[in-house]
């Protein structure tokens, strides 16, 4: 550990040396072939040296080198020549010349010297004109000195603080900054520093701030500081409390709205209708093979739009889903209403027909479903928290599919007759509903809102031909626990559900929680058959 | 009476005629061999492509003239992830099929579920994949890596300067015996290096789960004690997508918590976006990197194969990843070890087999031991990059000799260097 301090702590005196120089406009000299191989190629120890060495240098070439290697962007040319990407052009690193890549080797760097190149990267950005790249090279730094204090770059910060930018500074590179100068005053000689630094650093959630100021606290004399110290480090734990608590709401979250979109159709089907679908996992498998069909076509025909072909794949989803959902109904569901063993058999027989079909059409393995640019990566809350935004996408997609079901069931026409049928339906015939007509629409649109799930889940997970097996059992246990014949328990149960799941992973593994739920929905189901949220009164 | 006895005569005579001409045409057909690998299921992205090299491997030697003069005629079963049907497929292979031989399994448990079927018909497997070791059975060549030849140099490699100087691990895997197994050597191996207990976090996901956000949380939570983090992870099959996915997702970098992994190869990161996940590891004794006369071969002959055969995926983007070149040494290996033996009896190969070498992908000549059926092999330690390869960053100067009863565990200093049937 000392031997790495030390390595980082001769990094930073090169630094505060550039940044001194830069501004003092010293007459360096400029980067030589022997320095560029020996940055570009070798032994790790040697490319840091020169590294370090480099960075000390009032240099563009060397910082361009710098810049490309950090992006592995550099060549290498027979030892003689060392080549790099700089806007689009390559160059030869020395002289600048444009250069062509041929019979050159790709240079290639490891963790060790990725994060090196990072932190000499940000050090140098903390200077830059654009204010968004010096917020970003701020919070870098930041973090890196987190993790690693290293008391040479004191100086940088403060130059980077002071210094007159044409561009001012953004509130938040500024925070980081002080926060950056904060890390570095817990470890100094002057009890007024050091009981700054701990009220700055009060609140700042991050688990390793956490781990500093409770390693300072451990060597800690002055009574005052320490104090200030005690009171920072219970602001940070009820901080990282905080987060860590929103964090599982919102994983339980997730989890609950993905149940409750696969559990959503089997609601109408199952709550409302009666009919016990074992292939409701499969219409969820056709929804995500639609998607994948939908990403195909827009990838040969469309590739501009390819962004967007999540939102082509929702209505083709759904009319895919329910289309087979009503040759279902039509074709085998209406000979067996009422006698629901038969039901049972009879669809998992079309489930496995489905499966079947797929596999022959698309093949027995995964199918690979890309996201679409706008829903990679995450959002960053509470300091550490980072919510991936294709979740964020399914919460509220499973919200806004819930409203739109809700609306259609409790305030169309059709949602009329469904639960006219469902309730009594010889007087519905006898009122001249068109029973047989409105169970295959309600079996369709049940249907059709399990292809949407697909459309979610193919974000998230694998699609493959098995796709529908994993979420079966799920969906059945949703729909059970929340109580047949109304929307409103299951979503209670799918939200439930997802919040338990999640709780107890938390503090047991997958494994157990998956088994805990399990025993818990055994539990309640002996306790109330009816589920959580039956309706009172006669069930059709 | 006479013509009952002569009748008699006359049809022993024929029989005791007839029975060279049977076996001349046993001998003088095709030799058939088996392909024992997961076509559907959770494990379909790692394996379907294992019986893809192995049919290739076979057309390669019957265009060279098969072996002993004869074709080879595979027979490919697919046993779909589930492990009991593994040992179905497995008897079927060899009592209904009667094949020479067995290329298959990749998971340890489909390969416990096999083996006492090949050691009660007395059947020949070649298992291609890396594992956790614990295991010498003399119905099975093992041309994947023991622990000591992939998982320890890695934990090595972690721990030093060049690795990031791990000094807290995160084992995290699938919930079965191969890591379960590889995490203990692990676990004693960090305990002898002097990794205290509380340094280390244990964790298992099912087979196919796919939701990784809370594990990721802790690993973030467990990597923020001040001191530098690792992760071991032998997550196996389609799980691997959504767990990278989600690690690129939530923003985990490789320079802060490096993750270094033993199944994951060039094929299950096809699905992925590797941009995020740019110095993350992988362990292997072969990456399609390497840069090799024989690897550059091996490659264009699976580019070609894949692209006449219309092989999805690989006919637009054909990589070549561990468990391939293992497949293709050991048909190659079991080749050599019938021509020797000129015979395909599994005891006469068993024998044979002893001490093959072969010029392998790889680009070091590969031996199989004398005594203990696994291969010599080198260790490659691989960064992702962006393009979903591998760059070597470390490897080992030469092939290293298996030690499938790790010294880590309990009473493995007891165990015999040569294959015992088990129980």
């Amino acid at each position: 550990m000392m031997r790495w301090w030390l390595g980082l702590r001769r990094l930073g005196a090169r630094m505060a040396v550039l940044v001194c120089g830069y501004w003092l406009a010293a007459n360096a000299h400029a980067l030589t072939l022997p320095e560029a191989l020996a940055l570009a190629s070798g032994d790790t120890a040697t490319r840091l040296q020169t590294l370090e060495a480099l960075v000390a240098r009032d240099d563009a070439r060397a910082a361009a080198l710098i810049r490309a290697l950090a992006q592995e962007a550099v060549w290498v040319r027979d030892d003689a020549q060392v080549l790099i990407e700089q806007d689009g052009q390559v160059r030869d690193a020395v002289s600048g010349e444009p250069a062509s890549l041929d019979g050159a080797s790709p240079a290639t760097i490891n963790n060790r010297l990725r994060a090196a190149l990072q932190r000499a990267l940000a050090a140098l950005d903390l200077f830059d004109a654009d204010p968004h790249r010096v917020t970003q090279a701020a919070l870098r730094l930041r973090d890196a000195l987190l993790r690693n204090p290293d008391a040479a770059l004191a100086p940088v910060l403060e130059q980077a603080l002071t210094v007159q930018r044409t561009q001012p500074l953004l509130p938040r590179a500024q925070t980081a900054l002080r926060q950056a100068q904060a890390v570095l005053w817990l470890g100094s000689d002057d009890p007024t520093q050091r009981r700054a630094a701990a009220e700055t650093l009060a609140g700042w959630s991050d688990s390793a701030v956490r781990a500093a100021l409770a390693a300072r606290l451990e060597d800690e004399a002055d009574p005052a500081v320490a104090q200030a110290l005690r009171v920072a480090l219970t602001s940070v734990e009820r901080a990282l409390l905080r987060a860590q608590v929103a964090g599982q709401l919102f994983t339980g979250l997730s989890l609950g709205s993905i149940l409750l979109l696969a559990a959503l159709g089997l609601a109408i089907t199952y709550g409302l209708m009666g009919v016990i679908n074992m292939a409701h996992g499969e219409l969820i498998m056709v929804g995500a093979y639609a998607t994948y069909v939908v990403q195909g076509v827009f990838r040969q025909h469309l590739p501009q739009w390819f962004d967007w072909y999540l939102l082509a794949a929702l209505p083709v989803a759904f009319v895919t889903a329910a289309g087979v959902g009503a040759l279902m109904e039509r074709g085998v569901i209406r000979w067996l209403y009422g006698r629901p063993l038969e039901t049972l058999l009879a669809t998992w027989g079309l489930s496995l027909i489905l499966m079947q079909a797929v596999r022959s059409v698309f093949g027995a393995q995964n199918v690979a479903v890309e996201a679409p640019q706008w829903l990679s990566g995450g959002l960053t809350v509470l300091g550490n928290l980072v919510l991936p935004w294709n979740r964020i996408a399914i919460i509220a997609f499973a919200a806004l599919v819930l409203a739109a079901v809700a609306l259609i069931v409790h305030r169309t026409r059709l949602g009329l007759f469904v639960r006219g049928v469902t309730q009594n339906r010889p007087i519905a015939a006898c009122m001249g509903v068109n029973t047989a007509r409105v169970d295959t629409y309600a079996f369709a649109l049940g249907s059709g809102v399990a292809g949407l799930a697909g459309v979610a889940l193919s974000q998230v997970g694998n699609v493959g031909p098995d796709l529908g097996q994993g979420y079966i059992v799920d969906s059945f246990m949703v729909v059970v626990l929340g109580g047949v014949g109304q929307l409103a328990g299951t979503v209670y149960a799918a939200l439930g559900l997802g919040l338990v799941n999640k709780f107890i992973e938390g503090w047991a593994g997958a494994v157990l929680a998956k088994i805990a739920v399990l025993v818990l929905i055994i539990v309640v189901i002996q306790k109330r058959p009816q589920g959580l949220f039956a309706l009172r009164g006669r069930v059709a | 009476m006479k013509r009952r006895e002569s009748l008699k005569l006359l049809s022993a005579a024929t029989a005791l005629t007839a029975f060279p001409f049977v076996n001349v045409r046993a001998q003088s057909g095709p030799i058939k061999v088996g392909v024992l690998h997961s076509l559907s299921g959770t494990m379909a992205i790692s394996e379907t492509v294992l019986k893809d090299i192995a049919l290739m491997t076979f057309d390669e030697i019957n265009a060279a003239g098969g072996v002993l003069g004869r074709r080879l005629e595979p027979v490919v079963v697919d046993p779909a992830s589930n492990w009991p049907l593994f040992a179905e497929r497995a008897r079927q292979l060899l009592t209904q099929d009667k094949v020479a031989v067995v290329f298959g399994c990749w998971t340890s448990v489909s390969r416990k579920s096999v083996l006492p079927v090949f050691e009660e018909l007395n059947g020949l497997l070649f298992y291609p994949v890396q594992y956790e070791g614990e295991e010498m059975s003399p119905n099975v060549f093992y041309t994947g890596a023991a622990p000591n030849q992939q998982a320890i140099p890695a934990v090595e490699y972690l721990m030093s300067e060049d690795g990031g100087a791990a000094k807290r691990f995160v084992l995290l895997g699938t919930d079965y015996v191969y890591p379960r197994t590889t995490n203990k050597i692990l676990r004693a191996f960090l305990k002898s290096k002097g990794i205290p207990e509380a340094d280390i976090m244990e964790e298992y996901t099912p087979f196919g789960h796919s939701d990784y956000q809370s594990i990721i949380a802790r690993i973030k939570r467990f990597a923020s004690a001040g001191k530098k983090t690792c992760v071991i992870s032998t997550i196996n099959g389609d799980s691997n997508v959504p767990f990278y996915r989600e690690l690129g997702n939530q923003g985990l970098k490789a320079t802060d918590v490096p993750v270094m992994a033993f199944s994951v190869g060039e094929e299950e990161l096809r699905g992925v976006d590797t941009r995020p996940l740019v110095g993350h590891l992988a362990a292997w004794n072969y990456f399609m990197s390497i840069k090799s006369p024989a690897n550059d071969a091996f490659t264009k002959k699976w580019a070609d194969y894949a692209k006449a055969k219309n092989i999805p995926g690989h006919r637009d983007r054909p990589l070549t990843n561990d468990p391939m070149e293992a497949t293709y040494i050991g048909i190659h290996m079991w080749k050599q070890a019938v021509e020797k033996a000129k015979s395909t009896e599994v005891d006469k190969v068993r024998v044979a087999m002893r001490g093959q070498t072969f010029k392998a992908p790889s680009g070091f000549d590969i031996k199989m031991d004398e005594k203990n059926h696994h291969l010599h092999k080198p260790v490659f330690i691989g960064e992702v990059r962006a393009d979903g390869q591998f760059n070597v960053v470390w490897k080992t100067k030469g092939p290293i000799r298996a030690q499938p009863w790790s010294p880590f565990i309990e009473g493995n200093d007891k165990k015999p260097d040569t294959p015992q049937k088990s129980a």
